[in-house]
């Protein structure tokens, strides 16, 4: 069965009276243990979209239904990851990583603070402050709150778009480590068509306004990815012409 | 100058002092060379201020007008900070409070003073009362802003981890606008202390407001005039200074 299928979703702001469309019947389905990349424009509805799947918007028309059932609301078991700025400053790494973990024992707690510091790659930094922290160091803070609650889904919206060139590739490498050891589904916005490529294991491409989704690209290639490879290089071109854009600068 | 004798660290954190000595020096050589008498000297002033201190006045005033800053502030902060929030929290409250607040802010407390005198009469009540107006507006204003200033993502956050309203408030809301909060509070007990003196010039007996008022009625002895006014400055810096440690401790 599908973890997650969009069957008809539609979204149309109205403000000041004027009514924006801003999805058109997008139809999805995302098996479980999938990592996609919903791929598109700036402005396209990719956020959108990844929002009614967290349950924090719902559609004008359509549904999104996870496990079968449909979506009403933001539930713990599939966290929303944001870029840097949703970590709390006033709790350190350690509390943020616990904030959804009240409910668990206190030794529970720690084995699991201790198990997720240690998968991000922050020890030493537990009783840090984020202001302290780089922007990667957040941004791995963040992953590592959403990873505790052991959530089965992970939507996240261009995690790494704050982040500079170097830091961003480190980070791929991590988000890629890190799903192989948890079998999460994920799904992963993104303007950038190397990090779709790169990541996913099928790359959603949407249209421009109202997005709809032009084509699913299956990236038949395993992981660790060479991306000098001639696979790499045809697929990537592919979708570069998918979106219209000539590749040449 | 000072560089040649002292390390140029020492030498800076020093420099107001040896400036407000310079001053001091200034006032005192202007006043003795003076044929007119406008103004008393910093030598007048410190005896001023020892006969003040001699006679328990100092000590007694400055304490009655802290009484009446504690109570005033902290009455307004207790009212004004949970209703700010929660008006901040319900768009709705905000566009109905909004234009009265905005009425009510720009009146100075002190043209609430005959109004207080009517309600409560001479006394503290009435000075305590103004002081209580003067802070209660701008920690309206300052929670209102606070809460509409929280970033929405700590709230999806909150929600997405599936805290109940009640935990929100607490966990993600509160620690949210603290900082804000604590820099919206210093900035009123400062304009508490200015509201004190006023109402102390006006409707009581007693306060470092009073002694500047009663000082020039019973005898123009403007020594105590000056000596009061020196107070209320080095306990308005006082005051502010512990507000700042609180806010630095918080960031």
């Amino acid at each position: 069965m599908n973890k997650l299928s969009a069957e008809h979703v539609s979204m149309m702001f109205s403000r000041d009276g004027k009514t924006t469309n801003v999805l058109n019947d997008v139809n999805l389905e995302v098996a479980p243990g999938e990592f996609l990349c919903l791929l598109g424009p700036s402005g396209c509805g990719k956020s959108t979209l990844l929002n009614i799947m967290a349950g924090f918007l719902s559609p004008s028309a359509g549904t999104v239904k996870i496990d079968g059932e449909p979506v009403t609301g933001p539930d713990p078991r599939r966290i929303f990851v944001f870029q840097e700025r949703g970590v709390f400053p006033w709790l350190t790494v350690e509390g943020n990583i616990a904030f959804g973990l009240a409910k668990l024992s206190k030794t529970e707690r720690e084995q699991r603070i201790a198990h997720y510091v240690k998968l991000v790659g922050l020890e030493g930094f537990e009783k840090a402050y984020p202001s302290e922290l780089s922007g990667g160091m957040k941004q791995r803070v963040e992953v590592a709150r959403a990873l505790a609650v052991n959530p089965d889904m992970l939507f996240l919206d261009e995690p790494f778009g704050a982040l500079d060139s170097i830091t961003r590739l480190t980070m791929r490498r991590e988000l890629l480590r890190i799903w192989e050891a948890e079998r999460n589904t994920i799904i992963f916005v993104t303007h950038d068509i190397d990090e779709a490529v790169q990541l996913a294991d099928r790359v959603a491409v949407m249209s421009d306004r109202p997005a709809t989704i032009q084509q699913v690209v299956d990236i038949d290639i395993s992981h660790p990815r060479d991306i000098s490879s001639a696979r790499y290089l045809e697929l990537r071109d592919g979708i570069f012409q998918q979106l219209g854009l000539a590749h040449k600068v | 100058m000072t560089s040649v004798f002292l390390p140029p660290r020492i030498g800076l954190t020093l420099l107001p002092v040896f400036f407000i000595i310079f001053l001091l020096i200034v006032w005192q050589l202007a006043v003795s060379f003076s044929s007119v008498h406008i103004l008393p000297g910093p030598l007048e002033v410190s005896r001023g201020l020892a006969d003040l201190i001699q006679h328990g006045l100092l000590l007694k005033y400055t304490v009655a007008s802290l009484f009446r800053v504690t109570w005033g502030f902290a009455g307004a902060a207790v009212l004004a900070i949970p209703l700010g929030l929660i008006i901040g929290w319900y768009r709705r409250a905000e566009m109905a409070f909004n234009p009265l607040l905005q009425i009510l802010r720009p009146i100075s407390p002190l043209a609430w003073i005959p109004i207080a005198i009517l309600w409560f009469g001479v006394g503290d009540l009435a000075s305590v009362f103004l002081i209580f107006l003067g802070c209660f507006f701008p920690l309206m204003l300052t929670a209102i802003n606070a809460v509409q200033g929280v970033p929405a993502v700590y709230l999806n956050a909150a929600r997405n981890f599936g805290l109940s309203p009640g935990a929100i408030v607490a966990r993600v809301l509160f620690p949210s606008v603290v900082p804000q909060l604590i820099v919206g509070l210093r900035i009123t007990l400062g304009i508490a202390w200015l509201v004190v003196v006023a109402a102390e010039m006006i409707a009581v007996n007693s306060g470092l407001g009073f002694l500047i008022v009663d000082a020039r009625n019973a005898g123009n002895r403007y020594d105590l005039v000056v000596a009061g006014m020196v107070v209320i400055g080095l306990i308005g810096l006082l005051l502010d200074t512990g507000m700042r440690s609180l806010e630095s401790r918080h960031s």
